[in-house]
């Protein structure tokens, strides 16, 4: 589990808000009394204009609540913005506050290349989360593993069809990440030849546009038995489309993510979606676990190394038969 | 305006008679209350750091705010600035990774954003006025088709740039100040002194404020309104210079992204009136620098990241009310 999420389940409740002011005030008397090193780390992600990107922000709120509480002596800003421009200005202004460290999942890489290259060079300890710059220019980087999603996406959709029959892939846009998701589907796939890819399109990950697409898919294709959606959103939107034109040829459905919602469908035995795989948004809380322990010096647990500069999350598989570890009733993903 | 101004009242008549100091001074007042308070909220406001960051943000949206104040005073829109950017933008990064030459490939570079913006600008100035279909939905159009473009030639991807020179443009200092904000103010200065002290500026007043008038007086409505957006264009142009060189890279899909909006805000909160025919250019500087600030306090603080555009939002319909107050 790469969830730092340890000490049980909050409730979003008057309770949590009086904790966070009591917890704001208890900073402040620090603040004015600590003798002891102050950290600060600013954290900055995408709005939340998608389910996986309200779950970033869910889970920067949430680790950054957890961890201020672990470690009094440091402080969080948690930023996002709506277009990589912005994010650019996110990070200027961080960097104003005499930032010790810089949690950032960018945008879109490239034009975020600069201000972090810029951040790092200053010697702010940087961790690059989901998204590889083009020229390095961090401590840490890590993300989840999206070949991993495919693979594991496409081996147990080749099971539970016992290597026969013919499917539909909901692709996101012709972005990298996506690529690498396809490519590894498509690779595990070819060692199944009963396996039949009668489409593969992009949906843009967007709930909306996968619902026409689906749409349009299962009216050109009346024989369908599985469906692949690399992303949950775009699994529910396709969910809609199957019951609205009631396709019971369709056996089974796999998303990619690993969204609350899904989560829950296949926790209460949905007949057709049965498995999921993980690609986490809390992998933004791990980061700034990371962030606490780099701009420390600490190692983690009993590794004799200090923090690695690359860490790979595991795609992990959630069927009826693990789903219960996945549950966490109060993310917004 | 003219049926509007016939029932204006006295008071709202000597407001408007008043020199353009005086047009200003609602989002001025605004702006000094906002600074006071922003140094109020956060100790790093003040921050020479801050100040040069908060300037060189607002710069790039500053100036395609001015060009959509020409555009606005003779009573058009300009929805497509950001998409232009994008492309424009585009352009410039295929210009600087053709030339080999790194100093010929910067030069030419931004001759090209120029004038690909000013072709652009033309593009829709000549659909407007020739087309004769209606600013906003001929920008409209082409808001979706210059995004579309600049997606096209790029597979979507992010283009970026190993010039070693062309980051100094946009990310370069002179005198301890941006380049981008030189540009910015530089560009407010020239566009006042054509705004209101030349022929061409009152007749850009004149077409917003009545077509109709302004034809029988003589001008050439037509080819005004065609200059404006020629103008947007340009200054499109020199902001897509600025940005990319500053980032040494363009996201077709997200560079100039909600600009138009950012641009319009600044030109109302700055006093220009949408149904044109009015506004200032120190005015729209002051619009985008009360956004800028916005933005940078509210990032500053730490301010809740959901709750960000409700309070710019906020300031935004103030800003508004505090000058349209006094309009019946």
């Amino acid at each position: 589990m790469p969830i730092t999420h340890a000490n049980g389940v909050t409730t979003m409740t008057l309770k949590r808000v009086l904790q966070k002011t009591a917890l704001g005030a208890a900073l402040m008397g620090t603040a004015l009394t600590a003798s002891a090193q102050e950290y600060t780390i600013g954290v900055t992600v995408p709005a939340a204009e998608h389910g996986w990107t309200a779950g970033l922000s869910w889970w920067a709120q949430q680790a950054t609540e957890e961890l201020a509480e672990k470690h009094p002596d440091v402080n969080f800003t948690v930023l996002s913005a709506n277009s990589g421009t912005a994010q650019v200005a996110n990070v200027e202004d961080l960097m104003i506050r005499n930032l010790d460290a810089l949690v950032i999942l960018p945008y879109n890489p490239a034009t975020l290349q600069a201000v972090i290259s810029e951040a790092y060079e200053e010697g702010i300890y940087t961790v690059v989360v989901d998204r590889e710059l083009e020229t390095p220019a961090q401590n840490v980087f890590i993300a989840g593993d999206n070949p991993g999603l495919g693979e594991q996406a496409a081996r147990y959709i080749a099971e539970e069809l016992g290597g026969e029959g013919n499917i539909l892939v909901l692709e996101g846009p012709p972005i990298p990440i996506n690529s690498q998701r396809v490519d590894a589907f498509n690779r595990v796939m070819e060692n199944y030849p009963g396996i039949n890819i009668l489409a593969s399109q992009n949906t843009d990950w967007n709930a909306q546009q996968a619902l026409s697409v689906t749409e349009d898919l299962l009216g050109s294709n009346p024989e369908v038995d599985a469906i692949w959606a690399g992303d949950d959103d775009v699994l529910v939107a396709a969910l809609q489309a199957i019951e609205e034109n009631n396709r019971d040829d369709i056996q089974l459905v796999v998303g990619g993510g690993g969204s609350q919602r899904v989560i829950e469908m296949i926790r209460s035995d949905h007949p057709i979606v049965k498995g999921t795989v993980t690609y986490p948004p809390s992998m933004i809380a791990s980061a700034i676990a990371l962030a606490v322990h780099g701009v420390k010096g600490e190692r983690l647990g009993d590794m004799y190394h200090g923090v690695p500069s690359r860490m790979i999350l595991a795609a992990d598989l959630i069927t009826a038969d693990n789903v219960e570890e996945y549950f966490e009733p109060d993310a917004a993903y | 305006m003219s049926p509007l101004s016939q029932r204006t009242t006295p008071l709202a008549q000597r407001f408007r008679n008043l020199p353009i100091s005086g047009a200003i001074l609602a989002p001025l007042l605004a702006l000094i209350v906002l600074f006071v308070i922003s140094s109020l909220a956060s100790e790093y406001f003040l921050n020479t750091r801050n100040l040069s960051n908060v300037l060189r943000q607002v710069s790039y949206t500053g100036i395609i705010a001015i060009g959509m104040t020409f555009v606005i005073i003779a009573g058009g829109i300009d929805l497509s600035v950001g998409s232009m950017l994008a492309l424009v933008g585009v352009v410039v990064l295929y210009v600087l990774n053709t030339i080999t030459d790194p100093f010929q490939a910067v030069i030419l570079a931004m001759l090209a954003a120029l004038v690909g913006g000013a072709l652009l600008g033309l593009f829709n100035g000549l659909l407007v006025t020739r087309g004769r279909i209606a600013a906003f939905v001929v920008t409209l159009a082409t808001m979706s088709i210059f995004r579309s473009l600049a997606l096209y030639f790029t597979d979507a991807a992010e283009v970026s740039t190993r010039n070693p020179l062309f980051q100094g443009v946009g990310g370069g200092f002179v005198l301890g100040l941006p380049i981008p904000v030189w540009t910015f103010f530089a560009l407010a200065v020239v566009s006042h002194v054509v705004l209101f002290h030349t022929a061409y500026g009152r007749h850009v007043c004149a077409v917003g404020a009545n077509a109709q008038v302004a034809r029988y007086s003589g001008i050439r409505v037509e080819r005004v309104v065609l200059s404006t957006f020629l103008i947007a264009g340009v200054c499109v142009g020199l902001s897509a210079i600025m940005l990319t060189s500053r980032l040494n890279s363009v996201s077709p899909s997200d560079a100039g992204y909600f600009f138009e909006l950012d641009a319009i805000a600044a030109v109302v909160i700055g006093g220009t009136a949408l149904s044109g025919g009015r506004g200032t250019v120190w005015g729209t500087v002051i619009g985008a620098l009360i956004l800028g600030i916005i933005n940078n306090m509210l990032n500053l603080t730490g301010v809740s990241p959901y709750l960000q555009g409700l309070v710019k939002g906020a300031v935004i319909l103030l800003a508004v009310l505090l000058q349209y107050k006094r309009a019946p």
